[in-house]
């Protein structure tokens, strides 16, 4: 029964399995409302509960200069009530009938989410829907100054108090041009979040809050037909919006077509790299080959910038990778590696570069593929087991493609992988002309240690 | 537009912790297995006696390094080939001591778990522990101190942890060890301390998932039914009986835009008979994002993203914290509201239908702590660890229900206790030491991070 594991590697190709993939399929159902709602049910009776999920089609990237950071200020101005529900009941009601809840904000979108027990599936419909219908009644500038506090405060505890903090801003501001809805800060400039007003409040809302910008999905233990009724009850009413401003072009070069760079001296106790490329946009045709890529390069231990730099050759103190996946204009593939203390800044990102060097050089074998396809579905159906997350990527797939289906068919694109398309990827994007360096020091060293000589460097002093 | 009567719950399902059975194999080795078969996923779960509270003194860190050091190389394979051999199957090995325990873990497949297993009894039974890959493992050990120390969150935990229990017991020092304790640590340390914990007879196997109890005893009976040895009487736990008098310290973190705020003392052990009271309490206090504190600093004044207090659960008492980030210039405001909110609820009873919002959360959320194969192992880890009773999950939701409000102010009149509260915050001295001295909550006193 049980088989023992070959003492010496060798080169081994995972049987396909494709079973698998029809256990894994969960069912989907849509309709949409008149008002433009579109709404996803997936069914699992297994336990007696029940998540909510909206998704609006919002994010930073529809943010007006001068307007950093509203998107996500607005994320909490959703749960400071709204005609029918007083401020912060929303968590209150949630919370009493048993349930967990939150909302986050994205560069695309902003989602707002509950687990509840199935019978108190009406409850958080009830509050999603008092929101999105009349939220304006309810929104008052001494609100909006709380809030406004609250956010400034999250701003310090995440990014500007934390070693690194502020990596994710900076390399969306090195990678995306200055005019790219990408560009700025999702997080926002404390300026930008002092000029927010309540008529920023109001607009953003009538414009961006509407049933036809929004998905509504709806996973685990409910009867579909009083699903149904119960969504058609509560949002059926709310009016359609006048449609949203286009966003500024988001059409990238495939490349950024030279090495772009930043130097940052931060109160950081290691050096770290973050070396970034630009890459096919989530759920296109060529994703699949670099979500693999950077398994191959940083998922785990046994990824290659692992263990080449943490565990054989000790340089790195860390090692990972990812994409960022985003949907429109250009992903982001992201190594993210820090430095052993011993290690110099310049020797990191030597040797980071190195590695990518290699695998242009030698390509990656069936078995690296193998492996990160082997990982990345065990993520996937483990993530299947919560019906929050069902909820959130029904969501997902039904607001960037309009197919909630898709999640059911993410298994078997990332089959149909090979090594042929992932060094395809790896040769024509992952070459010099292709990375963004960002670079942390420490502060109180790191002085001239590092080259600035290359093209297009830019340095920069710590906020 | 919107519909203003809000809707009922309708009648709740029922609900049951999936069931499991416990087995003894003949040399010692316990196992407990859930059938859970909702997708084809399985979690395996080891939980051996050899928590962080074993460590020999001068060698804190030394469980967790053993725990990782497991994945390193066997009698028969290269640390690298069990890295590829879980990772070739889509799992990874997670592998780390606990205060009270180590604990070692995958998730896979069901196709693969035959494959897992024979890896991760090899693990158990015959690691080799090479020399060189210790000292990799000490080295990223001694790399995650510095930058533990560089970050406000983990260098206020661990000074509030240092602050809170006299130098020399095991709670004052991180779980994972210091710098100094990390160095001293050789090879052959860690070869003893698996040798003297890692027995059957100190093991539990949990296997949770898609699998049946057959299955799942069959494999671990040909995977580790031949494993020998008995647990040597280890060092008995050290005792935490000394009450510490109130103190504020400051540790120095210039320019810093935010300052980290702990508060505290000594809380209660997990097999304390008022559990259910204090989990009930602490979630009014500042457990819930509803709870005073949070609703106060947060919703209130807007000092703060966000403040929360709780309970760290061990074998012995573990701290009772506090915990919030503050911007700088409202540090002493937001120290001054929390202990308002302490005396707050030592002075009253709780309304009823405060109560009622913490009970129907935790009963509700019940259900929903346990949807992956893996929060399930977990949970009945805890079983083991904590010696609860097998009735422990089945009756959790009953026995919230039973606390009142006289048990609330009861609890928090026995286990807040004001004379005991310590401070820690890091932040910028220029900005925090003068209102904390006008607060006169106590003496401040002014430190460096520092390693030990």
């Amino acid at each position: 029964m049980v088989r023992k594991l070959r003492a010496a590697p060798r080169r081994v190709t995972l049987p396909k399995h494709p079973n698998q993939f029809i256990k894994m399929r969960i069912p989907i159902e849509t309709f949409s409302l008149d008002n433009g709602l579109f709404v996803t049910l997936s069914q699992d009776r297994t336990a007696p509960i029940v998540a909510v999920n909206l998704w609006y089609h919002v994010g930073s990237a529809n943010e007006r200069p001068g307007r950093t950071g509203f998107a996500h200020l607005f994320e909490h101005m959703l749960f400071q009530g709204s005609e029918h529900v007083g401020s912060n009941e929303h968590f209150e009601l949630i919370q009493r009938a048993g349930g967990t809840l939150n909302g986050s904000t994205w560069l695309e979108r902003t989602n707002y989410y509950e687990t509840v027990p199935s019978n108190q599936l009406g409850i958080a419909l009830w509050l999603e829907a008092d929101r999105m219908g009349a939220l304006l009644p309810a929104m008052t500038q001494a609100k909006l100054d709380m809030q406004r506090d609250v956010v400034k405060n999250e701003r310090r505890w995440s990014i500007d108090n934390q070693p690194y903090g502020t990596w994710f801003e900076r390399l969306s501001a090195l990678v995306f041009p200055e005019s790219h809805p990408f560009h700025h800060s999702l997080m926002g400039s404390m300026e930008d979040l002092s000029a927010a007003s309540l008529d920023d409040v109001k607009e953003f809302f009538r414009t961006y809050y509407t049933p036809d910008n929004a998905v509504l999905s709806i996973a685990g233990d409910f009867d579909q037909h009083d699903a149904r009724q119960q969504v058609e009850k509560y949002f059926g009413k709310i009016v359609r919006g006048d449609g949203k401003p286009q966003l500024t072009a988001m059409e990238l070069p495939r490349t950024f077509g030279k090495p772009v760079r930043a130097v940052v001296k931060d109160d950081v106790a290691l050096p770290r790299l973050y070396l970034a490329f630009r890459s096919p946009v989530f759920g296109s045709d060529g994703y699949y080959a670099a979500s693999v890529t950077s398994a191959i390069l940083g998922m785990r231990r046994g990824s290659r910038l692992h263990r080449s730099l943490v565990r054989e050759r000790q340089i790195a103190a860390d090692a990972s990778a990812f994409t960022f996946d985003l949907a429109k204009g250009s992903d982001i593939l992201v190594a993210d590696v820090t430095a052993r203390p011993e290690t110099s800044p310049q020797k990191l990102e030597d040797e980071v570069n190195r590695e990518i060097d290699k695998l242009m050089k030698e390509g990656a074998s069936q078995q690296e593929v193998d492996r990160a396809i082997a990982l990345i579905e065990t993520d996937m159906v483990t993530a299947m087991q919560s019906a929050s997350e069902r909820a959130d990527r029904l969501s997902m797939f039904a607001t960037f493609f309009g197919e909630p289906g898709k999640l059911n068919e993410q298994s078997e694109k990332y089959h149909a992988v090979t090594a042929h398309s992932v060094n395809d990827f790896v040769t024509s994007s992952l070459g010099p002309d292709n990375r963004a360096t960002l670079l942390f020091v420490p502060a109180d060293t790191g002085e001239g240690k590092v080259s600035e000589s290359a093209d297009g460097v830019t340095a920069t002093a710590a906020a | 537009m919107t519909t203003s009567a809000r809707p009922l719950p309708g009648p709740a399902r029922e609900y049951h912790f999936p069931s499991f059975v416990r087995h003894t194999l003949a040399n010692g080795l316990s196992i407990i297995v859930a059938p859970v078969e909702k997708l084809p996923v399985v979690t395996v779960l080891a939980v051996i006696d050899a928590g962080a509270t074993n460590d020999p003194h001068g060698l804190e860190g030394l469980a967790q390094l053993t725990a990782e050091a497991l994945r390193e190389g066997t009698a028969k394979y290269t640390g690298l080939e069990i890295l590829e051999g879980f990772e070739r199957i889509g799992s990874s090995l997670e592998a780390g001591a606990d205060w009270d325990s180590t604990i070692v873990s995958m998730t896979l497949l069901k196709e693969h778990v035959s494959k897992g297993q024979a890896l991760l009894a090899e693990l158990l039974t015959a690691p080799s522990f090479p020399e060189n890959e210790i000292e990799r493992l000490k080295a990223e050990r001694l790399a995650e101190r510095l930058q533990i120390l560089a970050e406000p969150r983990g260098l206020a935990d661990e000074s509030f942890s240092k602050f809170l229990y006299p130098e020399g017991t095991r709670y004052s020092e991180p779980m994972s060890g210091n710098s100094t304790s990390i160095s001293a640590i050789a090879r052959q340390d860690v070869a003893d301390f698996f040798a003297s914990r890692y027995t059957p007879d100190a093991t539990t196997l949990i296997i949770v998932g898609d699998v049946s109890v057959e299955e799942a005893v069959d494999l671990i009976e040909a995977t580790l039914g031949s494993w020998k040895g008995e647990k040597a009487a280890g060092p008995s736990v050290e005792r935490q009986a000394t009450r510490r008098a109130k103190g504020l310290e400051v540790i120095r973190k210039a320019d810093a835009a935010q300052a980290e705020l702990r508060l505290g003392h000594k809380g209660v052990s997990r097999s304390h008979p008022d559990y259910f009271s204090v989990v009930v309490m602490n979630a009014i206090l500042g457990g819930l994002f509803s709870s005073r504190i949070n609703l106060n600093l947060r919703e209130k004044h807007g000092y703060t993203y966000g403040a929360s207090s709780y309970y760290d659960w061990r074998c012995e008492p573990g701290p009772f914290v506090i915990a919030t980030a503050v911007q700088s210039e409202v540090v002493a405001d937001a120290l001054r509201e929390t202990l308002s909110e302490i005396d707050r609820i030592r002075s009253e009873k709780i309304p009823e239908d405060e109560l009622s919002l913490a009970t129907s959360y935790l009963e509700g959320v019940f259900p929903i702590r346990y949807e992956t194969t893996s929060a399930i192992a977990a949970a009945l880890a805890n079983l083991v660890v904590f010696s609860l009773p097998d009735s422990f999950y089945g009756e959790y939701r009953q026995n919230i229900r039973g606390v009142s409000t006289a048990d609330v102010l009861k609890a928090a009149q026995t286990y807040v206790i004001p004379e005991e509260l310590r401070v820690v915050i890091v932040g910028d001295p220029a900005i925090v030491v003068e209102p904390l001295e006008k607060l006169k909550f106590s003496d401040v006193s002014l430190q460096s991070p520092v390693e030990a």
